[in-house]
C-alpha cells in the first residue's frame, strides 16, 4: 500500500514539474537559452541515472559510458535522418542498440575487476568512438547533421521512465542482488547469486538508458561528431555519479542538475569549468569520498513526508 | 624495404611509450594506483623542454635534464598533494582522484598558456639519413632510441644496484613488512614518483623533438597507450613495460603501414582488451590466485 502511494506521489510530482516547465517555456518566461539548459539537464540526469545503476548499485567501475551515449546518438540519428522514421521509434531503437552494445562489451569485460574493468571499459569507449570516426556513412570526423526534434515533453517522458525503471529495479530482488554484488562479490556468489548475469544485466540496462540519452542528445544539438563522445564526456558523466554519492540515485540527479547549471554558466570559460570540475573531484575524494549523499536517498531525510526520488 | 623502415619507426615510437609506461608500472607496483596524471607529466615535460630550447636556447641534453628534474619535482608534488592521503582509501576513490589530477593539470596548463599548439624548433638534433638495406633511417630516430635505451639501463641500475632501488622493491613486495624493517615508506614512494615522472619528462622532450608538435592535451592518448603497454608487459614489472611499449609501437606502425592509419588508436585498445581477457597478468606476469 505504502509503495503504491509513493509511486502515485512520484507521478503527481512529475506531472506538476512537467506542467510548470511546459508553462514557463510556452509563455516565454524561459527563453531559448534556459529551455535548452533544461533539456540538457534532463539528458544529463538520464546519463547520471544510467551510470548510477552500473557504478553506484552494482559497483562495476565503468568509465566508458560515453561510448553507449555515442551508439544511441548515432543509431537514432541514422533512423530519423537516413530512414526518416519517427523520433519516438528512433529513441527506442537507439536505446536497444546501445543495450546490445552494452551486452557485447559487458560479457567479456565484466569478468575483470576494479582497475582493470575501468581501463577495459575506457578502451571500449574509445574503440566505439574510433569506429564512428571511420564510418563514412555517418560523416566520419566531420560529423552528421541532425534536425532538432528533442522537446521538453519528449525529454521529460524519457526522464520519468528512466527514473521509474531504475528506482524500481533497485528496490526489486534483482536490484538487491546487484547491491549484494557491490558490497561483496564473493559473498554474493556464495549466497547463490548469479553474479555474472546480474553484472551484465545492470550494465545492459545502464547502456540502454545511455542510448536513450544519446537519442535526446543527438536531436538537440543539430550536429553530432565523434569528438563529442570522447574520454572527457565519460568523465563528465562519472563526475555526476561520484559527486552525488556512489549508490544514491537522488544524489546523482541532484549533482547532475547542479553541474549542468554551473557548466552552462561557465560555457564561455571552458577551461575554468574543467578546472573547477577537477578540483571539486579531487577535493570530494580527499575529504568526502562517499560523495554528497553517500548511499542515502533524499527520501531518507524526510521520513514519511517526502514523496519522490529525484523528481526534477 | 618499406617494412624495415616501418619497423624502425615503430621501435622509436615504442621506446617513447616504454619510457612513459615505466612510470605507470613503477607506481602501480608500489601503491596499486593507476596514475592517470602520468600522461600529463609527460605533457608538462614536453613543454618544459620546449621553453628551455626555444626560450633559453639550451641544447638537447641540457633541456632533457632540466625537463627531467622539473618533472621529478612535479611528480612528487602531485603525490604529496593528492595521493598521499589516499593510501588507505578505496581503489575507486584513488582512481577518481587520479582522473581529477589529470584534468586539473591539463586545464591548468591551458589556463596558464592557452590551448594553442607549439612546434619544436628544427635542428635540435643533427638529422641525416642513412641508407640501411634500402630503408631510409634518420639519425634522429637512432639517437632517440639510444637515449631511451640509456635511460632504461640507468633505471635498471637504480632499481637493482642501489639502496633506494632495494627499498622500492621491498615496498612493492610488502609495504607493511618493509615499514617494520625500518624502510621509510613515504620517502620511497616519493622517490618512485620522482623517477617515474623524470622518465615521463624525458619522453616528453623526445616526443617533441621527434614529432615536433606539442599541445596541452597531447598527454591523454600517449598516456593511455603507455598504460596499455604497461598492462601488456605485466603491470608492476619493469622489463615488461619496456617490452610492452616496443611491441605496441611496432604494432601501431604495422597497422599504419597496412593503410589503416585512422584505426591506429583502436589497435592499442583492442590489444588491451584481448590481453585483459586472455592473460590479465601480462606477458611477464605470474598468475596469482585470488584469496578470499
Amino acid at each position: 500500500m505504502k509503495k503504491m502511494n509513493k509511486f502515485w506521489l512520484f507521478l503527481i510530482l512529475a506531472v506538476v514539474v512537467y506542467g510548470v516547465g511546459q508553462g514557463l517555456i510556452q509563455t516565454g518566461i524561459l527563453n531559448a537559452f534556459y529551455s535548452n539548459m533544461l533539456i540538457l539537464m534532463i539528458i544529463n540526469i538520464v546519463l547520471a541515472a544510467s551510470l548510477h545503476l552500473v557504478i553506484g548499485i552494482t559497483g562495476q567501475f565503468s568509465i566508458g559510458h560515453a561510448g553507449f551515449l555515442a551508439v544511441g546518438a548515432y543509431v537514432s540519428a541514422i533512423i530519423t535522418m537516413k530512414f526518416e522514421l519517427p523520433f519516438v521509434l528512433a529513441i527506442i531503437i537507439g536505446g536497444i542498440v546501445a543495450a546490445l552494445a552494452g551486452l557485447l562489451v559487458g560479457i567479456p569485460t565484466l569478468r575483470l575487476r576494479g582497475d582493470y574493468l575501468a581501463i577495459a571499459t575506457l578502451g571500449f569507449g574509445e574503440i566505439i568512438r574510433i569506429v564512428f570516426l571511420n564510418i563514412e556513412y555517418v560523416g566520419g570526423a566531420s560529423g552528421m547533421m541532425v534536425s532538432n526534434m528533442t522537446t521538453w515533453t519528449s525529454a521529460f517522458v524519457c526522464l520519468v521512465i528512466t527514473i521509474l525503471v531504475i528506482s524500481n529495479f533497485t528496490n526489486s530482488r534483482h536490484g538487491r542482488a546487484c547491491i549484494a554484488i557491490r558490497e561483496n562479490e564473493i559473498a554474493a556468489d556464495a549466497m547463490g547469486i548469479n553474479t555474472t548475469f546480474y553484472k551484465v544485466a545492470a550494465f545492459a540496462i545502464g547502456s540502454f538508458f545511455a542510448g536513450i540519452a544519446g537519442g535526446l542528445f543527438a536531436h538537440n544539438f543539430y550536429i553530432i561528431q565523434p569528438t563529442n563522445f570522447g574520454f572527457l564526456k565519460s568523465f563528465d558523466i562519472l563526475i555526476f555519479v561520484v559527486l552525488g554519492g556512489l549508490g544514491s540515485l537522488s544524489g546523482s540527479v541532484i549533482s547532475a542538475i547542479l553541474l549542468t547549471i554551473i557548466s552552462t554558466y561557465l560555457q564561455q570559460y571552458p577551461e575554468t569549468r574543467m578546472i573547477i570540475y577537477s578540483i571539486v573531484l579531487v577535493v570530494v575524494m580527499l575529504y568526502r569520498p562517499q560523495g554528497l549523499m553517500g548511499t542515502r536517498e533524499i527520501t531518507d531525510f524526510f521520513g514519511k513526508k517526502k514523496t519522490a526520488k529525484g523528481g526534477n | 624495404m618499406e617494412w624495415l623502415q616501418q619497423l624502425i619507426n615503430g621501435i622509436s615510437l615504442g621506446s617513447i611509450y616504454a619510457l612513459i609506461a615505466l612510470g605507470y608500472t613503477m607506481v602501480y607496483g608500489i601503491i596499486k594506483l593507476i596514475n592517470f596524471a602520468h600522461g600529463d607529466v609527460f605533457m608538462v615535460g614536453a613543454f618544459v623542454g620546449f621553453y628551455a630550447i626555444k626560450g633559453w636556447g639550451l641544447g638537447f641534453f641540457p633541456a632533457l635534464l632540466l625537463s627531467m628534474a622539473f618533472c621529478a619535482v612535479f611528480g612528487v608534488l602531485i603525490e604529496r598533494i593528492a595521493y598521499k592521503r589516499l593510501r588507505n582509501a578505496t581503489r575507486i576513490a584513488a582512481l577518481i582522484t587520479a582522473i581529477g589530477m589529470s584534468l586539473l593539470i591539463e586545464y591548468g596548463v591551458i589556463y596558464a598558456r592557452g590551448a594553442q599548439p607549439e612546434a619544436y624548433p628544427d635542428g635540435v638534433l643533427p638529422s641525416t639519413t642513412f641508407n640501411l638495406f634500402g630503408a631510409q633511417i634518420s639519425s634522429q630516430s637512432l639517437f632517440i632510441l639510444s637515449v631511451s635505451v640509456g635511460l632504461m639501463i640507468i633505471l635498471q641500475f637504480i632499481v637493482h644496484r642501489t639502496k633506494i632501488g632495494k627499498a622500492m622493491r621491498a615496498v612493492s613486495h610488502d609495504m607493511d613488512a618493509a615499514r617494520l624493517m625500518g624502510i621509510n615508506v613515504d620517502l620511497t614512494i616519493s622517490y618512485t614518483f620522482a623517477i617515474g615522472s623524470a622518465l615521463a619528462g624525458a619522453a616528453g622532450v623526445i616526443f617533441g623533438v621527434y614529432y615536433t608538435k606539442i599541445e596541452p592535451l597531447m598527454g591523454i592518448i600517449p598516456g593511455l597507450k603507455a598504460f596499455v603497454a604497461a598492462v601488456l608487459g605485466g603491470i608492476g614489472i619493469i622489463p615488461g613495460a619496456m617490452v610492452g611499449g616496443l611491441i605496441l609501437g611496432v604494432v601501431e606502425s604495422i597497422v599504419s603501414a597496412l593503410g589503416f592509419s585512422l584505426w591506429r588508436d583502436a589497435a592499442a585498445f583492442v590489444i588491451l582488451i584481448l590481453i585483459l581477457i586472455f592473460r590479465p597478468s601480462g606477458i611477464f606476469g605470474k598468475n596469482t590466485r585470488e584469496k578470499v
